[in-house]
């Protein structure tokens, strides 16, 4: 297991190398300067020159990559001030270490996509076993209907559609806000409860169908036969049995998933206006203030990457085959 | 009379699929004593699983359909409440299937595997069971067994998963042990360790065993019975002497002379069966076999295709087919014997 | 010898197992095959048999040059073919044939029938008298189809029907060696003879040699003049039908043919090997057989027996044992297994 972990961080190590890189090079590539943007509508060319000394991008580019990396183990002298490891560039247009602005966001994007992932996860993989367990059943029509329904769903609308009925005119539950956990858990939870849902709302349908499908599927195997020919109880062979055969591709599928959950995000903190990673990132298109993208682009992949890494590992503990090859 | 320890009479399964009712078996009839080996062979798609299915009630109810009785040790099986064949699958009557590595569940150790089919009809507790595990394993040949019994299935080779299969289905020590194809899978030598572990243990315990295989060589090695299954029906029955020595039946004549033998003459060639086998939704009326029968003729006109040839006589060795005894001993010693 | 069709001297493949940290690299390989020498002559049906994962499919994957050889020399009609181009190997692609176990996957389900046997004649450019359409129903006769299914799909067939396709499209090019992996394997015993009869026509009638591969000595008995018995990537021993059934001299073919079922149920000698064979990666030293063998001796773990004819042998029947055993069959049970040890 630890020498699963290590390979695993090892390639993580090297796919972030080759991502960053890509990234920076991507931007350099991008024939705008920032330091025109950040100079202001009149600059004269003296200062267009200390601008672009001063942020760092008058170097050639494999030396300004070269000190970026640096940076994000040693920190960084600006002119605006100190930047300390893990320095991922300082934002010019928020005047601000990027990497304490992505700190100060985190929090809401994370406490987004976990939670929607739980719900997600939870409701996708509940709905679709009961689906299995009672195949071409009321319970399973509803399920298989009401999947087809939420796959068709939109962020944009639902959200709206969802404050504008369970907030203003029902008044069940809190307006969508960010709230610290550690601050107030229950305002926390109540907080986020509508772009939970919201978020989640499409992935449910597909977790439920594919848990449908992958549950069918295994209650064929010859395994599962096995197991109800020596008497085991129809719960049990359903609970244990099949069950931890259909996790392997739900899971394999999370993995990938990942992305598009993040991407989910963005655009649920754009509908309820929280102030996450998403948030941010948009400012920084808009404001073509690259260093920030780049972070962003980089913190969001590490945590696709990591996260693909506990996927992995649960994926090993679930399947002896994968663990012991 | 004594009562047969299972006893199956007039058993029919008939499935409801989208292209028509398949009637995979149909009025079956067969009994299997203590101690004893029954071999049920036939083609593919002849309802040998499906019958044997039937016995351990595994087919989905939802569409399947059930008739006939299957009285085991004097209880009805086929109306027998779902828990109460739960408590008997695995206990009283266990089966072991063709492919041991689909067979066995990959995610759990076979100790394990075999361990919780011991608690669950027993009430062992874990350590005991456990040590049932091993010994099991012990039993079945697997070497080292107390440093194996944690492993995996895909650890094992194809010989040792059936052993795996072999010890888990015997752990509770059943009165019928089915066995479907359990060797089929696997290589001639390790086929032959398999069928003479099961002769073994069926010695020691007394184990009634039915076997179901496609290979004749198989039953002629391992049992004592035989039933013939064409169609879904039974069309010849006997004692292994009886049913391969002086076989009665057009299509146990087929099977015979389509197979190259180990001792056989070269030069003769094999006689296939003609034709294709029937379709199990329109079941060919009268005698299932007579599109592909070449003694229709000798039978009688048109009886062929009339009624269904019942298998008689009904103790003893029987088939299902019109044409008189002494047809059946002059075709046999005329034309099929030198085939073999 | 003119009438040698294919030569095979030295066959080894190797395959290479990957694994490492983060770079994937050789770590070990896999003794598929290891240094055979098998001879098919014109017309002649050669049998191969072994247990699972001996290097029999390997071999004829080899032998119809699907494979490239690790070493060792392949010649067809005494040109070696082991490492020639694909443009060397064109003309004779047409002449050596396949066919595989699994009539269900070999054949493309979305061709018709007639579009699958005229496959090989477009990929060579052959033109046949009178046309291909012809020469596809020509071919379905031949196989015993109807020349109306031409413009069937596969699944409208049963699997010895489609079996019967594959056999019409190796067909297709008028080849001189079918080499026939399993051909039969997958099928129902009557089904199985019915092909068994259609291959040995094509043999008597169109004089077609065949390397057939199989795990059932009964049908190999049947259809093969000559017979190889191969053990982890080793020919252990080859001869005449009769003489290798009758006075096997290699304590493996014995215990093979000891443990074949047979429906007479006459009482033979039993010799039951234990476990199963050992992984082809790491293959024991000297004779491979030797860790399952009841014969053997220290000399078998360091010295590897030579293929070599024996005393009192007929010409052409050669063993690779250093303890053989006597030249009958008269029985001697040997029981290795030790679950069956009462
Ligand atoms: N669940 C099912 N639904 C519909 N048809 C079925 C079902 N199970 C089996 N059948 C059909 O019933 C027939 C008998 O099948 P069965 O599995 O008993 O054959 P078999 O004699 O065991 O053959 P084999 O030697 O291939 O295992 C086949 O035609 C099969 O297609
Ligand atoms: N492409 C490959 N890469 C690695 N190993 C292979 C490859 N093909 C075959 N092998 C290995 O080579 C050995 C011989 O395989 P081969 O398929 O020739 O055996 P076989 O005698 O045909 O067995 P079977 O009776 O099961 O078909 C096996 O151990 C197999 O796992
Ligand atoms: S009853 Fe008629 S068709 Fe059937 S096997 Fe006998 S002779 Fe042939
Ligand atoms: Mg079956
Ligand atoms: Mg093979």
């Amino acid at each position: 297991m630890s020498r699963f972990l290590l390979r695993r961080l090892l390639g993580a190590a090297v796919i972030l190398m080759i991502i960053s890189a890509v990234t920076f090079f991507l931007f350099f590539a991008v024939p705008r300067d920032p330091a025109r943007f950040a100079c202001g509508k009149i600059c004269p060319p003296e200062t267009l020159e200390l601008v672009r000394h001063n942020m760092g991008i008058d170097e050639p580019v494999f030396l300004q990559y070269w000190h970026w990396l640096i940076g994000i183990f040693a920190g960084r002298d600006f002119t605006y001030g100190r930047c300390d490891a893990p320095c991922l560039g300082y934002s010019f247009v928020n005047q601000q270490p990027i990497f304490d602005a992505i700190v100060d966001r985190f929090p809401t994007t994370l406490s987004l996509t976990i939670g929607a992932a739980v719900v997600f996860l939870l409701f996708g993989i509940g709905m679709g076993m009961i689906a299995a367990a009672r195949q071409g059943r009321p319970a399973d029509k509803i399920a298989s209907s009401a999947s087809l329904i939420g796959a068709s769903m939109q962020i944009y609308f639902v959200g709206v559609l969802a404050t504008w009925v369970l907030v203003d005119q029902l008044q069940l539950f809190e307006r969508p806000a960010y709230h610290e956990l550690t601050a107030d858990p229950v305002k926390w939870f109540s907080g986020l409860l509508i772009p939970w849902l919201v978020l989640s709302i499409i992935f449910t349908a597909n977790y439920t169908r594919m848990t449908r499908s992958s549950m069918v599927e295994q209650l064929s195997e010859d395994y599962v036969r096995t197991a109800r020919a020596k008497g085991m109880p129809s719960r049990t062979v359903f609970l244990r049995f099949a069950w931890r055969g259909a996790m392997g591709p739900i899971i394999t599928i999370f993995g990938v998933d990942l992305g598009a959950l993040l991407g989910g995000a963005i655009i649920t903190e754009q509908t309820f206006v929280l102030h996450g990673i998403g948030e941010l990132s948009i400012k920084a298109v808009v404001n073509q203030d690259l260093p920030m993208l780049l972070g962003v682009v980089l913190v969001a992949a590490t945590a696709i990457v990591l996260f693909n890494i506990v996927v992995d590992a649960a994926y090993a503990f679930i399947d002896p085959r994968v663990r012991l090859s | 009379m004594t009562i047969p320890f299972l006893s199956v009479r007039d058993l029919t399964v008939d499935f409801d699929t989208e292209d028509g009712v398949v009637h995979a078996v149909d009025g079956l009839s067969f009994d299997v004593e203590k101690g004893t080996t029954l071999g049920i062979v036939g083609e593919s798609g002849s309802g040998k699983s499906v019958t044997n299915l039937a016995v351990l009630g595994l087919h989905d109810p939802a569409y399947t359909k059930i008739s006939g009785e299957i009285v085991l040790d004097g209880r009805e099986l086929t109306t027998a409440p779902r828990r109460e064949l739960e408590r008997l699958r695995g206990n009283k009557v266990a089966m072991i299937f063709q492919d041991p590595l689909t067979s066995l569940s990959p995610y759990h150790s076979v100790g394990r595997q075999i361990s919780e089919t011991y608690r669950r009809h027993t009430g062992a507790s874990r350590g005991e069971a456990r040590g049932r595990a091993v010994e099991m394993l012990r039993r079945v040949g697997i070497p080292h067994p107390v440093s194996r019994v944690d492993d995996y299935p895909h650890q094992f080779s194809g010989g040792m998963r059936q052993r795996v299969m072999i010890a888990m289905a015997l752990v509770c020590d059943p009165d019928l042990l089915i066995a479907d194809e359990p060797t089929t899978a696997l290589d001639v030598t390790v086929q032959a360790q398999i069928l003479d572990l099961l002769k073994e243990l069926q010695e020691q315990t007394g184990t009634a065993i039915i076997l179901i295989t496609h290979d004749l060589g198989v039953v002629a090695n391992a049992a004592q019975e035989v039933l013939v299954m064409y169609a879904g029906r039974a069309v010849e029955r006997g004692t292994v002497r009886e049913v391969l020595g002086t076989p009665r039946h057009p299509y146990t004549w087929g099977l015979l002379s389509s197979m190259p033998r180990l001792r056989s003459s070269v030069d003769v060639p094999l006689v296939p069966v003609r034709g294709t086998p029937p379709s199990l939704i329109h079941v060919p009326p009268g005698c299932p076999f007579h599109p592909r029968c070449d003694y229709q003729a000798q039978a009688g006109p048109d009886l062929c295709v009339g009624d269904r040839p019942e298998l008689s006589p009904h103790r003893g060795h029987g088939d299902a087919c019109y044409l008189t005894p002494a047809h059946k001993r002059e075709i046999f010693a005329d034309q099929i014997k030198e085939r073999l | 010898m003119s009438d040698e069709l294919l030569e095979m001297s030295g066959l080894t493949k190797h395959f290479p197992v990957m694994g490492g940290l983060i770079l994937k690299r050789q770590i070990a390989k896999v003794h598929a095959v290891d240094g055979i020498d098998l001879t098919v002559r014109a017309g002649e049906s050669v049998g191969l048999v072994g247990e699972s994962g001996c290097g029999k499919s390997t071999t004829g994957r080899l032998a119809a040059r699907l494979l490239e050889p690790t070493a060792g020399a392949i010649r067809y009609r005494g040109q070696d073919i082991a490492h020639a181009t694909r443009r060397e190997l064109k003309p004779i692609r047409s002449e050596i044939q396949m066919i595989f176990q699994d009539p269900y996957s070999s054949l493309n389900p979305r061709q018709t029938v007639g579009s699958i046997i005229r496959g090989p004649m477009e990929i060579h450019d052959i033109r046949p008298p009178g046309g291909r359409d012809a020469r596809v129903r020509e071919l379905l006769e031949t196989v015993g189809l109807n020349p109306e299914h031409y413009n069937r799909f596969p699944h409208e067939f049963s699997g010895g029907q489609r079996q019967r396709v594959g056999v019409a499209r190796a067909l297709a090019l008028e080849p001189k060696l079918i080499i026939a992996d399993e051909p039969v394997s997958a099928l129902d015993v009557s089904i199985q003879a019915q092909v068994i009869n259609l291959l040995q026509g094509l043999q008597r009638e169109l004089g077609i040699a065949f390397l057939f591969i199989a795990h059932d000595l009964a049908v190999v008995r049947h259809f093969s003049q000559r017979v190889a018995v191969m053990y982890l990537g080793k020919i252990v021993e080859v001869a005449d039908r009769r003489s290798l059934y009758e006075r096997p001299r290699h304590p493996y073919t014995h215990a093979l043919l000891s443990a074949v079922p047979d429906a007479d149920g006459s009482a033979r000698e039993r010799i039951r090997l234990a476990g199963d064979v050992p992984s082809p990666i790491q293959p024991p030293s000297g004779c491979r057989f030797r860790t399952r063998c009841w014969k053997a001796q220290d000399r078998c773990a360091t010295d590897e027996p030579p293929l070599t004819r024996l005393d009192g042998d007929l010409d052409g029947h050669l063993t690779a044992c250093h303890f053989p055993e006597e030249p009958t069959t008269t029985g001697h049970d040997v029981i290795l297994d030790p679950a069956l040890q009462t």
